[in-house]
Parts: C-alpha cells; sequence; structure tokens
C-alpha cells in the first residue's frame, strides 16, 4: 500500500481550506489583476477585457502610486524602529527590580493595543488640533511654535507615526518581557562579578539573548506597518493634500470607492512583492546576526 | 394531592411558557413584511419619527432603517449592489443615479408614477426631477432638495459696514476683504473646506460651461469658464479671506460660526435644523441666508437632494412603492422638514406656512428655481473628487490655474477611458439586442450605460 496514501487523507482537510480560502482568492485576485474589471464589467461581463500587465504598466507610470509608495516606506521606516525602541524601553522598565507596581502598569502600558481604533483616532484628533488641542498648547507654552498636525502635509505622516507607535508599542512590549524574564538570572550575576556596566550587560547579555525575539517581532512589525491603513482612513481620509495616503489606501480607494478592482487587483500583488523583498532583507539579516554572534 | 398538584402546576407553566415562545415565533413571522429601508447620514434618525404613523396605516408593513454614513456610503452601496445585497428601498445622492442606472441596479418607476395618486410630476421642482432620469427612464423620486447657497452672519457683516449680503463675486470678495480688515485677521471671511468639492462645483456650474465634452468621453476643464471659477475660488484662499482649512482641521463648524471665526459658511439645507439646534439663542437673530453671489449677479447653484430608489433586487417592491408614496405626501414632507430642515421636493408642501413664512428659508426658494445639475456619467463622483484634490493642490500654491486644469484634463481622460471604449464598441454594434433590460424602453436606442449625457449642461 502506498505510504503516502494516508497522509494525504489526513492532510486533505487542511489542504482543502487553505485552497479554498488561501490559494483560490489569491489566484483570482492576479487574475483579476491583469483585467480592466471596473464598474462596466460588474453591469455587465461583455465589458471585461483580459488587458495583460497593463495595469502593472500604468501604476508604474502614476505618480500618485509612487506618493503612496513613497509615504509607506516612510512610515515603516521611521515607525517600525521607533515602535521597537519604545516597546523594548517600555520591556526593560517593567522588568527593571526597581519597578513597582508592575502589574497596574503593564495593563496601563498595554490598554492602547485594545482599544479601538476609531474611538481613539477621534480623540487624537482633538488632540492634535490646532486651535484647542493639547498638543499645541503644551508646544505654545514651552516657546514652540504651534504645528498645524493635521493641516501641513510635513506633520500629517509624522502624526500618524505618534499615533500608530503609541497604539501599538504595548504587543511588541509584552513579547520583550516574556523574552527578557527567559534571560537566566545567573549570567547578569556573573557578569556584575566580573564587574561589568548595565550598558554591557545589556550590550552583551540581554541583546544577544534576545535577537531572536527581535527578528520575529521586528518582522512582524514590518509586515504589520506596510498595511497601514485605519490610522489614515478614520484621522486624515488620506489628506491633507494625499499626504497620508499608502499603498492600502490607495488600493481601496481604487477598488472599494470607485470599483477599479483590475487595478486594486495590480496595487495588492505589487505591495506584496514589496513586503515580501522587505521581510526577505530583516530575515536575512537575522540569520547572519544570529551566526556572528 | 399536594404533589399531584405541583406536578400539575409545573406541567401548566411549562405548557404556559412554551406557547408564548410559540406565539413569540410565530409574531416574527407574521404574514407582513419587512422593509429594509437604508438612508445615508441625518436623515434616518428623522424618518424614524415618521415610521410609526406609517406602520399603524399599513399593518402589514414593518420597516427596519439602516443608517449609513456619508463618507462610507458610496463604497457600500456598490458592494451591497455587487453582492447582491441591496435593501428594499434606499435613499441615494441624485448625483449617483446615472452610475446605479449604469449598473442595471435600479427599478424602472414611471409605470407606477402613471397609477399614482400621490406622486404628480408637475407638483415637483424641475430641477429636482431632472437628474432622476437617465436616458428617459426615470429611476427615483425625489425625497428632499438640496442645493448650497450662503449662511451669513449679519452682525458681523454689519460691523464691517454692509447691510446686505453680495450678490456677485466681486462684491463678495470686497466683504470678505473687508471683514479681514476690520477684524485685524481675527476673523476669516468664509470657510470652504479644502476637501470639499461643492463649493468649486456651485462656481463652475455658474459658468454654463459643460465640465465634460464630447458626450462626456472627455474632460472640459480646460475650458475658459471652468478657468475663471477656478481663479476666483484659489483666489479667495491666496487673498487670506478664507482659511486653507480641510474639514478634518475644523471639527465644529457650528461653534466656530458662533464664536465668529468666520462670517460666511458655504452649505447646504440641512443647516438651517442644525443652526437651529447647535448656535446658542443669543445667536439665533443674528445669522441668515442668501442665494450664492455669481460672476455678475445672484447665481445658479449645483442641484443636490436626495431620491427614493428602488433596487431591482428587491423581493418586496409594491411595499417599498407604499412607502415612498407615504414619505412623498405634501404634509409629511412638511413633517419632514420641521424634523430636519430638509428641504421638501415639492412645490405644495412650500405652500405650508411652516415653510411659507419663513425667513431664513426665502433664499432657498429662490435658489432652487437657480439650479445646474452636474453632469451625469457613471464616473462623476470619481472625476468631482479628483478635481478637488487638484484644486487644493493648486490652493496649497503647488500648480498654477493653467497647470491644475491641463492636470484636471488628462486624469478625467483616464478616468474616462472605459467610457469611451464602451460607447465606441455599441455604436459599432449599432446595438443587436443588448440585455433585455432596455426592452420596455423602446425609446432608447442605447444602452443606458453608454447613452451621451447631457454633460454639464
Amino acid at each position: 500500500m502506498n505510504r503516502a496514501g494516508p497522509a494525504w487523507l489526513f492532510l486533505a482537510p487542511a489542504l482543502l481550506v487553505l485552497g479554498v480560502f488561501f490559494l483560490l482568492p489569491v489566484l483570482a485576485g492576479l487574475a483579476l489583476s491583469l483585467t480592466d474589471y471596473d464598474l462596466y464589467a460588474l453591469a455587465d461581463l461583455h465589458n471585461l477585457r483580459f488587458i495583460g500587465l497593463a495595469n502593472y504598466w500604468a501604476l508604474l507610470h502614476r505618480p500618485l502610486f509612487w506618493a503612496a509608495l513613497g509615504h509607506t516606506l516612510y512610515f515603516v521606516v521611521v515607525g517600525v524602529p521607533l515602535s521597537l525602541l519604545v516597546s523594548l524601553g517600555t520591556a526593560l522598565l517593567l522588568n527593571s527590580s526597581a519597578a513597582r507596581m508592575k502589574p497596574l502598569f503593564r495593563t496601563i502600558l498595554f490598554a492602547p493595543v485594545v482599544t479601538t481604533v476609531v474611538a481613539v483616532a477621534v480623540i487624537w484628533r482633538y488632540l492634535f488640533n490646532t486651535q484647542y488641542g493639547v498638543v499645541d498648547f503644551v508646544l505654545v507654552h514651552m516657546g514652540l511654535p504651534p504645528i498645524d498636525w493635521l493641516g501641513d502635509p510635513h506633520w500629517s505622516m509624522p502624526m500618524i507615526i505618534l499615533f500608530a507607535v503609541w497604539k501599538n508599542f504595548g504587543y511588541n512590549m509584552i513579547i520583550l518581557l516574556a523574552g527578557l524574564q527567559a534571560i537566566p538570572a545567573e549570567l547578569y550575576e556573573a557578569a556584575r562579578i566580573d564587574g561589568a556596566s548595565t550598558w554591557r550587560q545589556f550590550r552583551h547579555i540581554t541583546l544577544p539573548a534576545l535577537s531572536p525575539i527581535l527578528v520575529m517581532v521586528g518582522i512582524l512589525t514590518v509586515s504589520g506597518y506596510f498595511q497601514l491603513f485605519a490610522e489614515p482612513y478614520v484621522i486624515t481620509q488620506g489628506g491633507p493634500l494625499q499626504s497620508t495616503v499608502s499603498v492600502l489606501y490607495l488600493m481601496y480607494e481604487d477598488g472599494f470607492r470607485w470599483w477599479n478592482m483590475g487595478t486594486a487587483s495590480a496595487v495588492a500583488f505589487l505591495l506584496f512583492l514589496v513586503m515580501f523583498a522587505a521581510t526577505a532583507v530583516i530575515w536575512r539579516f537575522g540569520e547572519t546576526r544570529g551566526h556572528a554572534a | 394531592m399536594m404533589k399531584r398538584g405541583f406536578i400539575k402546576c409545573c406541567l401548566n407553566t411549562a405548557i404556559g411558557v412554551f406557547a408564548t415562545l410559540l406565539l413569540a415565533a410565530c409574531a416574527e413571522h407574521s404574514p407582513g413584511v419587512t422593509l429594509e429601508f437604508w438612508t445615508i447620514g441625518p436623515e434616518g434618525d428623522a424618518v424614524a419619527q415618521l415610521l410609526p404613523a406609517f406602520e399603524r396605516a399599513h399593518p402589514g408593513i414593518h420597516v427596519r432603517v439602516q443608517r449609513i454614513p456619508l463618507t462610507a456610503a458610496h463604497e457600500k452601496l456598490l458592494t451591497a449592489y455587487a453582492g447582491g445585497s441591496l435593501p428594499d428601498l434606499v435613499q441615494i445622492g441624485n448625483t449617483w443615479i446615472a452610475e446605479f442606472a449604469a449598473l442595471h441596479a435600479l427599478e424602472p418607476l414611471q409605470a407606477r408614477v402613471e397609477r399614482s395618486a400621490v406622486v404628480r410630476k408637475s407638483d415637483y421642482f424641475a430641477g429636482a426631477w431632472t437628474p432622476n432620469r437617465v436616458d428617459g427612464v426615470l429611476y427615483g423620486i425625489p425625497w428632499y432638495v438640496d442645493t448650497r447657497l450662503l449662511f451669513y452672519r449679519m452682525d458681523l457683516l454689519r460691523e464691517a459696514g454692509f447691510d446686505a449680503p453680495p450678490r456677485t463675486w466681486a462684491e463678495w470678495q470686497a466683504q470678505m476683504d473687508a471683514i479681514r480688515a476690520k477684524s485685524h485677521g481675527q476673523r476669516w471671511g468664509a470657510l470652504l473646506p479644502t476637501n470639499e468639492y461643492d463649493q468649486l462645483l456651485a462656481l463652475a456650474l455658474q459658468q454654463h460651461v459643460p465640465l465634460l465634452r464630447d458626450g462626456g468621453r472627455y474632460g472640459n476643464f480646460e475650458s475658459a469658464g471652468f478657468k475663471r471659477a477656478l481663479a476666483f475660488y484659489v483666489g479667495l484662499f491666496k487673498r487670506g479671506d478664507v482659511p486653507p482649512y480641510t474639514n478634518v482641521q475644523v471639527t465644529n463648524p457650528w461653534q466656530s460660526f458662533a464664536r465668529g471665526d468666520f462670517v460666511f459658511y458655504l452649505s447646504g439645507p440641512w443647516n438651517i435644523g442644525e443652526f437651529r439646534r447647535r448656535l446658542p439663542a443669543s445667536r439665533q437673530p443674528e445669522w441668515s441666508t442668501a442665494q450664492l453671489p455669481g460672476p455678475n449677479g445672484p447665481g445658479d447653484s449645483v442641484t443636490y437632494g436626495s431620491s427614493l430608489v428602488i433596487p431591482r433586487s428587491s423581493q418586496h417592491q409594491r411595499a417599498a412603492w407604499t412607502l415612498i408614496e407615504y414619505l412623498s405626501r405634501p404634509e409629511v414632507q412638511v413633517r419632514f422638514y420641521e424634523l430636519l430642515g430638509d428641504l421638501p421636493a415639492r412645490r405644495s408642501a412650500w405652500e405650508d406656512p411652516a415653510l411659507k413664512d419663513d425667513a431664513k428659508l426665502k433664499a432657498f426658494r429662490d435658489q432652487l428655481v437657480h439650479m445646474r445639475t452636474a453632469p451625469q456619467v457613471p464616473e462623476w463622483e470619481q472625476i468631482v473628487n479628483m478635481m478637488q484634490e487638484v484644486a487644493a493642490r493648486a490652493i496649497a500654491g503647488e500648480l498654477t490655474i493653467d497647470q491644475a486644469t491641463a492636470q484636471m484634463d488628462a486624469r478625467a481622460d483616464t478616468i474616462l477611458t472605459k467610457r469611451r471604449w464602451v460607447l465606441e464598441r455599441q455604436e459599432s454594434h449599432e446595438f443587436r439586442n443588448g440585455h433585455g433590460d432596455n426592452a420596455h424602453v423602446p425609446e432608447t436606442t442605447r444602452h443606458s450605460v453608454a447613452s451621451p449625457a447631457p454633460s454639464g449642461r
């Protein structure tokens, strides 16, 4: 009897589910991206044309696509390191022996993660309002010029980044905290006996021990941050002057607002390629670091 | 004995509970129909107060209202159409009717109107009725009319030295300059959010130059007329009369208006109700409305408003029509106006003292006979959003007027690419048998998707 037979039988349910709910939609999306599926095709399938790579070609010649890609990269390049730094910092503080009331602070710092984006975004819109927002009030009292966070295209993305970091750092903080607690205390004890400073302890014990977790958290955060959508959708609606239009926001507008499904699918596949490349680079980086350590 | 009595008692209770449950279950499946009614924006709350009377008069019909926020309405309706889950009755902006007619999503209503004792075309404002007809087929019944005109603070205008609202663009600009100067820059002349297209569109339609040309095949933004409107609009920001704010930045325009941050506000009739509700009592005598200033005198404005349409997919079209007739009755329209401030689409409703004697409505009555319709092509929503995006860049100083209009035309032409192809194909096919959808409309020689709409007019 074929030895693989039973194995396939056991795998069949999982493969079926994966095939129907993952592989099929992806293939359908790919096929869609090669057509000009739009409102007219929705009304009558005779209006559907196979256009090959024309959607991709048009996208590469569309300034707004490049702008959206630029905004997304800006968000990822600034947002991810900032988010990781804040997560690591708060995790270290919570793990420190000097910290009191740890469960309380852990809960408070984690709270933004479990709040609704929409509800919090409304509050942030008030906080960052130029006329009566608390943020500008503080800035002015510190002698700094007020910033038009919602109206100045140069400051809208930094505000979105601040919001996203504040909203998400708690999640990584919890994972990193678990990693920190798993590092054996003897290592630190030995280092202290050898007279290593706190910084050198961090540099030579904490970081190497944490690096697998950091790489994993980094990859998750990068792929999450590439999919920036809810924050600009709720806070700025892509504005001002489309300065917070992300790739996913562009896809949403093309696909669901104007129903140009062909173009939207092409955007989705281009974003997939970019994310794939970025993740691969981080993965490589993590591996070589791992070997070097 | 005691025991048996107890058991019997328990049994009785159980049967009683069971019967109640059964009854409740039956009630849910009573022979009546449940109408799904989708409303957009604040209309949902108001209509909910009109429905109890309707349901009393029609015990077989139960209406379930679902409110959709305006910002998400367009995609929600399209998605519902694609998913086959449109409700039985929809409130739809009359600028979207061409688009949904092109999708064959809407039920033609002409036959029902002809049989109706309530809905009579002659009683409706012509400007409100026109956008509901696409290629001679009637798809919607006007529910309320809507246009854009000026709301302003009389006290602040007097303070700046003017007794009457502006009638021309030049007067309007001069008044705003004076307001800026008199208040030492403390007040703005007007608030025109840079991410709303209504204001520029209204000014552009005053030019009587079509915004699309060749039957809606190409953009016509480089026309001298549109350039004039855009130059005036952008100029207001450049002169410092109007702040370059988006509506995201002004979270509460009513508060700002009450505080006197700006004197003019270009908005629609729903704000009559909002102003009455939200402005403090001390400010109530101090605001008024005026017809939109035009290039050379009181100008036209854009036709908006919502219609009631019945999706083709509805299983309860007769009941939906009953509700349309109820909501179209003049006295119900007046009541609707009282609840929300939405303006009745029927002339006879305007004879009611509630509307006739209201000083703040006078400007609207004048404006309603000076309305122009935006181009009726399915892509219009996308084009007009694009127009405003480019205009906002011109306001920010990134583009000159010529560059902006050239970009608008280029992008409009791209958006209309598929439409040109569809039109061309249909003309060359000479319309063999089409969809069959148009079979009962013999006078239509083309597909409803394709027929050139009276663009811009």
